[in-house]
């Protein structure tokens, strides 16, 4: 919570006057979405599944844009390729849909050791279509597989996730069928994800190693003139969004159970949808991509209808919040109120000035 | 001769992703912008085109002449009414901004001409080809290529030899003092992006007679684009030429030994180049 420069009671803190109380919030609130399977339908769990792993996608290219500085448009191999892992696990491997998961997460990351290789050579703009470049080379690739489908891809053995661990324990427990079942526990995994990601993010940003991201992202030469090395904290961050959305992508196709190249590696669904989400919200803050989530997932209930509209009228608000807005919704609601639910800012707190500027913002 | 022919194919195939590549190199040699929009204008222009040649029966070369002023127009306006805003120290703003831009581009024209894929009719012109000893030349693939050879030689005379050339190199090394001398920076860079739609107004032209186009197929054209700029290196238009190429008889080469591996081929010979020569081949800015 608070690093001690030294033995004296000079302290630096991230804590705000209201960070306490948002964090009692934020329980309660994830306890209540904890309990949301026990008294909401069956569609609803299924929308909150999407909102969540949405989250964890956001918040992943957030930590990378946003923090990092590394704006990257290539997300979809990382989905793709953990949701393929996932069902290599299961279908050819016969894992436990639960455990293919993990493999999943696993196979993203390791696939985000080379990928790291390649396209830390190119420099900002060009990053970004170098990620590009590779998710169209591991789309392509498995379109090759033949034993997954090849290019029309491939469903899960009928029954894989009715047989997930703690599904029939689900069923039996709250007197529910099979699909239902399988869907609350996708469900619990999401959410589960979604905490463990925020939070780790949240942690990270607070420690010493998020400082000097935010310094590296800030200048370069300044931070690397005291002593930040730049290039291990961006690998780093690279490397552990790969693994969160490698997870996202193989718990999205566990509860889709059908997967083809173009859908698992969707440049509109993973990646035009999260960047949107993130700059609407409000981009380098914790808060912003759930803000996006929650607008998101209103316009698109809003605009189901309406086809290809939908992702028009998107890309026409997030053209406009850039230009106009940079810092999204979020950042022109803190703005006014100065309200932070993830304060990550350091404050110098503490004697022997009789003046308390712990509680100032 | 089989491979020859593979390989001369490949060449004049990227003749066609050298004009790809072209109006992205010069825009990001003046002003350091990455358009990730760029291969849905592409598509955009070959809609024109299409609209033109359809609407009012002009044949497809006198309907690209028509439809550059306005291409040119188009780019002026995107560039000094929207693009402008975003360039500063931060690279956010121009990618996000470009990048929703692309996803305007593509779902506006999947709204106004629907998914269907469309071609722009040359002719007689189509099927024509020159026969030189055992091979055979398409002539649409030809001139395709001599386009890229014209067009990279014309963008060189501008930037060498005109004073607006020198207004773009001037603005591109040193903007504050460029503006000291009288040179609008805001203004350059409008005409440089109206330039650069113009490039990709002729190359709509071929993307069209070539093969079928329909609004999704954007994205992958910014990607060959990007692929031989890179590999040319940044800041010289014959390196772009070079560098579709290379991407072209890969693709070639890749889809004769299996028709699957086309694509395939050509994004892992730009990852090769990448692996050895991470600056290009023929590297001239330092970025």
């Amino acid at each position: 919570m608070s690093d001690h420069i030294s033995s004296s009671s000079w302290t630096v803190s991230t804590r705000t006057r209201g960070s306490a109380f948002s964090m009692l919030a934020i329980l309660a609130l994830v306890a209540l979405a904890f309990t949301a399977p026990l008294f909401v339908s069956r569609s609803v769990v299924q929308d909150l599944f999407f909102i969540l792993t949405m989250l964890v996608l956001a918040q992943c290219w957030n930590l990378l844009a946003g923090y990092a500085g590394l704006v990257s448009v290539g997300q979809q191999a990382f989905v793709g390729f953990g949701a393929y892992a996932m069902f290599a696990g299961v279908s050819l491997l016969g894992m436990d849909p639960m455990a293919a998961i993990l493999l999943g997460g696993l196979a993203a990351l390791a696939l985000s050791v080379p990928t790291a290789f390649f396209v830390f050579r190119l420099q900002g703009a060009y990053f970004a279509i170098g990620t590009w470049v590779i998710a169209e080379i591991v789309r392509l690739s498995l379109a090759q597989w033949k034993a997954l489908g090849g290019g029309t891809g491939t469903s899960l053995p009928s029954g894989a996730t009715r047989d997930m661990i703690g599904v029939r324990l689900v069923a039996d427990l709250l007197g529910v069928r099979g699909p239902q079942a399988t869907d609350i526990v996708c469900y619990w995994l999401a959410l589960l994800l979604a905490v463990v990601t925020i939070g780790s993010i949240y942690k990270l940003l607070r420690s010493k190693q998020g400082l000097g991201l935010a310094a590296v992202r800030d200048n370069r030469e300044a931070a690397r003139s005291v002593g930040v090395d730049p290039t291990w904290t961006k690998s780093f961050v690279y490397l552990v969004a790969a693994l969160a959305t490698g997870l996202a992508g193989a718990l999205i196709y566990v509860q889709k159970a059908r997967i083809s190249p173009d859908a698992a590696f969707s440049v509109p669904d993973w990646t035009a949808y999260v960047i949107f989400i993130v700059v609407i919200g409000g981009i380098g803050t914790i808060e912003g991509p759930i803000i996006g989530v929650i607008v998101f997932y209103i316009l698109q209930n809003l605009l189901a209808d309406y086809g290809s509209w939908y992702l028009l009228i998107l890309g026409l608000i997030g053209i406009l919040v850039m230009l106009f807005a940079p810092r999204g919704l979020w950042g022109l609601f803190t703005d006014r109120t100065g309200i932070q639910l993830f304060p990550v800012r350091r404050i110098l707190a503490g004697q022997p000035k009789p003046k308390d500027i712990r509680g100032s913002d | 001769m089989n491979w020859i022919d593979t390989i001369i194919q490949g060449i004049l195939l990227g003749g066609l992703y050298a004009l790809f590549a072209a109006g992205l190199a010069l825009v990001f040699g003046i002003m350091r912008l990455v358009n990730l929009a760029h291969g849905d204008l592409i598509v955009l222009a070959a809609f024109l085109i299409l609209l033109l040649v359809s609407a009012l029966g002009l044949n497809p070369f006198i309907a690209t002449a028509a439809a550059l002023p306005v291409m040119f127009v188009l780019g002026w306006a995107m560039q000094f009414l929207v693009l402008n805003r975003t360039l500063g120290n931060d690279i956010l703003p121009p990618l996000l901004v470009t990048f929703g831009l692309s996803v305007v581009i593509q779902n506006g024209l999947l709204e106004g001409f629907s998914a269907d894929s469309r071609r722009i009719s040359a002719g007689a012109l189509e099927t024509a080809s020159l026969q030189i000893g055992p091979i055979s030349i398409g002539t649409m693939p030809l001139l395709t290529f001599l386009s890229a050879v014209g067009v990279i030689v014309a963008l060189n005379l501008i930037f060498y030899r005109t004073s607006l050339g020198r207004a773009f190199r001037a603005t591109s090394d040193d903007s504050a003092t460029a503006g000291l001398m009288g040179i609008r920076a805001e203004r350059i860079f409008a005409t440089a992006t109206g330039l650069a739609m113009m490039v990709v107004t002729i190359a709509a032209l071929y993307l069209g007679t070539r093969a079928n186009f329909d609004p999704t197929m954007g994205p992958a054209r910014l990607i060959y684009a990007f692929e031989a700029v890179i590999i040319g290196g940044l800041g010289s238009f014959w390196g772009t030429l070079a560098g579709g190429i290379i991407i072209g008889v890969a693709q070639t080469v890749g889809a004769t030994i299996n028709p699957e591996w086309q694509i395939l081929a050509g994004h892992i010979a730009f990852l090769l180049v990448l692996l050895v020569r991470p600056r290009g081949l023929f590297p001239r800015a330092v970025d």
